[in-house]
């Protein structure tokens, strides 16, 4: 039966509403393939017993009338869910449960689905390979020795490896994208503001956004559609009305305009990200796209500007993790100020010390001007690229990562490197606008490679149409080997 | 000596040192709480002295994953105190955060305003002995409050309470304009007066409602130019601002006179001993890293927001007063005393509505005042209703009753807030003005005391006043003294 596993999210809904399928036979499957798939490190915590529960309750009384009936979902340890273990992939979070449920995983369960597990993230989801998690590296599906990339690895190796039928993740700098490219999955992050915030361990607030990650397109704009809502418990939330992502999910692509920024060439990239992304042009015009090159001329800087906005904003997000009222707490201190050294010594990890020092240098007085002003600067100029470029485009099409999925423990200690695998992923955030990652291709290590599509604002249905017309051209078809099974 | 002060009647405070003489420039940050029931950020409740932690949701203690929304009430509160204020009332602003570690600050940081608060400059006139003063208001800006350590309830422990977390506050900073303890004092006073009458802050500092930093310099008689400036922080009485000031001056004219210079510096005062000392220097002071909160938008208001809530300013207390010297022919004096707190005017302005205002006026500044004050009441709990003292104030202006029996029958009339005009027919007290009536009680008295009147006769004009009180004695007061005086010159 663990073939059902394979299916995508829209099979499967479809199979549940056509009644040949109950959500409690799906359920086990995804749990037998969980336990299986152990090695992987993909979860933090499961919820098999409430899924299993969630899923026998669902088929006594199904309510089909809705876009995730019955459907077990993990999702990224970075929601906080009502009763289960909220970590943020820290020690600080070890035992954290919430008795609050984040809005978004709060949409999806009123749209049918129900919580499988929390996914493996990298802590507090800074980190690019999921190699920062208090809760361990995830491995990647595709290759024993890989990383799945981050901040969402466990949630692109946990939808990669079949572990749950889709998944949503986070995406602050590009943690959503850069791991599914990796994974040869689907990821999508949202316009600022389009998915609410509140119940998300907050990592960066005015670039963090909530996105789906799928095995294909039309999974995507299911997830997306689940999602998403105005709430007005998020200040920077959007009010607009709900789309209908997935009903109006179209192939029909002919006459957009794509734009090609000269900028995303950047040196040693390797070929096949070139060959791939000449692939996805011709696709498209293929495919009635009018392909047109232009310039975004601030993305040089939007790596340093990102590496000042978001450590300045974590170090201030993360001052709540203090031991004074929830979380870990050091036994050490003789006096508040010990307690505190202590706490947050021995409860973070070096990358989340790494971006606090960052972001508090940064905001001090003296230099704030030179860095965090003047990156506010900046990001106004990068948004502007973006503004004007999309006066004459509908969307621009780059690779999602300057390379594949790295070794694992290959950067772990060269932070710069590192960041700059966001280097095509992070201009997006600072803009505000929406960008999907779909598989493209192998590279020579039989490693998968994404193409990234930038939209403008609120055209997340554009996004989704392109991807969509394009995936199918593609054909990008996973291999499996399963090795971790055995 | 240094310390002396000089010049003390013409209202300029100076401090006598050795060298020349020195005058004191004070400015204030008030931080006043906003009268609403929820708080800045949450909707928990805000109501004071509620059992510790009761009043606390997940965004007041900072849980993973909680973001602030804006209470439209406070923001309301805010514009309306800063047009109360005259204020400049910015159209944008931004709430920034405020970065620093403490127990009972659950976010890690303070969500306030700094370059952009709400409110712009502005100013309140003080009445001063003198005369009025404007002293100016820099701005006013919205702020979260922090929770509460409490270190005396365990040796070794230190209790939070977070019911406080997240309340609003408005801090108010003035410029530096004013120049002696008693500006001090009657600078906090206007602006408690103000917003109690707007009804955004209730001003009350026993429940910590309205606190303030100062900040003291001194500077030679004559210059012009601000010296250093200690601020002393936290002070939450009048009076302690006012001792605090009068040290903080002395200690910096001493420092300077010696040669030396003064530290910009952090002071804590310390009531027990009277003096201020320092807390922190400006080289310890906290790097806030202030930066705009990116959870909040900034903040935009409307010229039609700001309009509505400007079409419902109260009268406020310079147009009362002006109004009450104007309409009621007070004095100024008077009309300060009775517009400076709003419940007062109130009250006066329900005496007067059917009874005589220059009564209503000395009735309630002399006897009602003397009465609150011995009982330690507000004007709210006074035991005489404002329609029982308008009756009082009836009853001795139509003659029914002496000014001397309406003090008898106001002390009669605390026990249950009693209606004067049955107290009056109860104990038969309604003034004796029947000329045969007296008539008959003034030949009683002269028969009485025939030596008296025949002492008087012989010349001891002085007699007469022993031969009224008498008559008043033998009329338990109610006989009219004007008439009394007349028959009694022509009996005698």
């Amino acid at each position: 039966m663990s073939e059902l596993t394979n299916k995508s999210l829209t099979e499967l809904v479809s199979l549940i509403k056509t009644k040949e399928l109950k959500s409690e036979d799906i359920t086990k499957d995804f749990i037998d393939n969980c336990n299986k798939g152990e090695k992987l490190n993909a979860f933090v915590t499961n919820a098999f017993d409430h899924a299993l529960d969630k899923a026998k309750n669902f088929d006594k009384n199904p309510n089909l009338d809705c876009l995730l009936p019955g459907i077990p979902l993990a999702v990224k340890d970075l929601f906080c869910t009502e009763g289960v273990r909220t970590t943020a992939g820290s020690k600080m979070l070890e035992n954290f449960i919430p008795n609050y449920e984040s809005t978004v995983t709060n949409n999806l369960w009123s749209e049918g689905a129900f919580l499988l597990g929390k996914l493996n993230c990298d802590e507090f989801a800074m980190g690019s390979s999921n190699e920062t998690s208090y809760f361990g590296n995830v491995i990647n599906p595709l290759k024993d020795n890989v990383v799945p990339g981050g901040s969402s690895g466990g949630s692109a190796a946990a939808v990669c490896a079949n572990l749950t039928p889709a998944t949503i993740g986070t995406d602050t700098g590009g943690s959503i994208r850069q791991p599914a490219s990796f994974t040869g999955t689907v990821g999508l992050k949202p316009t600022y503001g389009l998915c609410s915030r509140w119940g998300i361990v907050a990592f960066a607030s005015s670039l963090d956004q909530a996105g789906p990650m799928t095995k294909n397109v039309s999974d995507c704009a299911l997830m997306l559609e689940a999602m998403v809502g105005f709430d007005p418990k998020d200040s920077t939330s959007i009010n607009k009305k709900k789309e209908n992502y997935s009903k109006n999910l179209s192939k029909d692509i002919k006459g957009l305009k794509i734009g090609i920024p000269k900028e995303y060439r950047v040196d040693g990239m390797p070929s096949q990200i070139e060959e791939l992304w000449d692939k996805g042009k011709k696709i498209l015009k293929e495919e009635g796209a009018e392909i047109i090159d232009i310039s975004l001329p601030h993305t040089e800087y939007a790596l340093p500007t990102y590496y000042i906005v978001a450590p300045a904003e974590a170090s201030s997000n993360l001052a709540r993790y203090d031991g004074v009222k929830y979380g870990f707490r050091s036994s050490k201190g003789a006096n508040l100020i010990e307690m505190y050294e202590n706490t947050r010594s021995e409860g973070f990890g070096d990358e989340v010390k790494r971006r606090i020092l960052i972001g508090t240098y940064v905001l001090s007085s003296g230099y704030y001007d030179a860095y965090y002003l003047k990156a506010q600067k900046v990001r106004q100029l990068i948004k502007r690229d973006f503004d004007q470029s999309f006066k004459n485009v509908d969307a621009i099409l780059t690779p999602s990562t300057p390379s594949s999925a790295f070794q694992i423990g290959e950067k772990k200690d060269d932070p710069i490197s590192m960041y700059l695998n966001d280097v095509f992923t992070v201009p997006v955030n600072l803009a505000g606008v929406p960008a999907i990652s779909i598989p493209a291709g192998l590279d020579k290590n039989k490693l998968p490679l994404g193409l990234q599509l930038i939209g403008k604002p609120l055209a997340e249905q554009t996004l989704l149409n392109i991807a969509y017309s394009m995936e199918d051209k593609i054909n990008f078809k996973l291999d499996l080997n399963k090795w971790w099974e055995n | 000596m240094v310390g002396e002060l000089v010049d003390k009647d013409n209202s300029k405070y100076l401090i006598k040192g050795k060298q020349s003489n020195w005058e004191v420039v004070i400015g204030l940050e008030v931080h006043a709480q906003v009268s609403s029931n929820s708080k800045l950020f949450s909707g928990s409740a805000t109501k004071f002295g509620a059992e510790p932690n009761t009043q606390v949701s997940l965004v007041d203690s900072a849980f993973p994953g909680m973001l602030p929304v804006i209470n439209q009430y406070c923001i309301e509160q805010a514009v309306k105190t800063g047009l109360g204020f005259n204020a400049k009332i910015n159209s944008y602003s931004v709430f920034d955060r405020k970065n620093y570690f403490y127990a009972d600050l659950p976010q890690g940081y303070q969500i306030s305003q700094y370059k952009n608060p709400i409110v712009g400059e502005g100013e309140i006139i003080l009445d001063l002995p003198s005369g009025t003063k404007k002293i100016g208001i820099e701005r006013l800006h919205l702020e979260q409050d922090a929770g509460k350590s409490i270190h005396d309830i365990d040796p070794s422990n230190t209790f939070v309470d977070l019911n406080r977390s997240g309340i609003a506050l408005m801090e108010i900073v003035s410029k530096p304009d004013l120049r002696s303890p008693d500006e001090v004092n009657a600078y906090i006073k206007k602006l408690r007066s103000i917003m109690r009458y707007l009804g955004t802050c209730d001003g009350n500092m026993q429940e910590g409602s309205l606190r303030a930093d100062v900040n003291v310099s001194v500077r030679k008689e004559g210059d012009t130019t601000l010296g250093t400036r200690c601020e002393i922080k936290n002070v939450n009485s009048i009076k302690f601002m006012q001792m605090a000031i009068d040290y903080e001056a002395k200690r910096q004219v001493e420092l300077l006179e010696s040669g030396k210079s003064i530290d910009q510096e952090t002071r804590l005062f310390d009531t027990k001993k009277n003096e201020t000392r320092s807390m922190r220097s400006k080289e310890d002071a906290h790097d806030y890293r202030y930066f705009p909160d990116p959870d909040l938008l900034p903040l935009k208001l409307s010229e039609d927001f700001i309009n509505k809530i400007k079409k419902n300013i109260p009268e406020l207390p310079d147009e009362k007063k002006k109004r009450f010297i104007e309409k009621f022919n007070l004095t100024p004096y008077e009309a300060t005393i009775l517009v400076s707190d709003i419940e007062t005017s109130k009250y006066f302005e329900e005496v007067v509505k059917d009874s005589d205002v220059k009564l209503a006026a000395n009735w309630i500044i002399g006897e009602l005042f003397a009465l609150l004050n011995e009982k330690n009441l507000e004007i709210t709990q006074s035991p005489i209703s404002a329609r029982n003292l308008s009756k009082l104030i009836n009853l001795i202006k139509d003659g029914t009753i002496s000014g001397k029996i309406a003090k008898t029958l106001f002390e009669l009339m605390l026990d249950g807030d009693k209606d004067p005009e049955i107290l009056v027919e109860e104990k038969g007290l309604q003034q004796k003005s029947d000329p045969k009536e007296l008539e008959n009680l003034i030949d009683g008295v002269i028969k009485d005391n025939p030596d008296k009147v025949a002492e008087y006769k012989s010349g001891k004009v002085k007699l007469f006043g022993f031969f009224v009180g008498q008559v008043m004695k033998v009329s338990n007061g109610t006989a009219n003294p004007q008439l009394v005086n007349e028959i009694l010159k022509k009996k005698l």
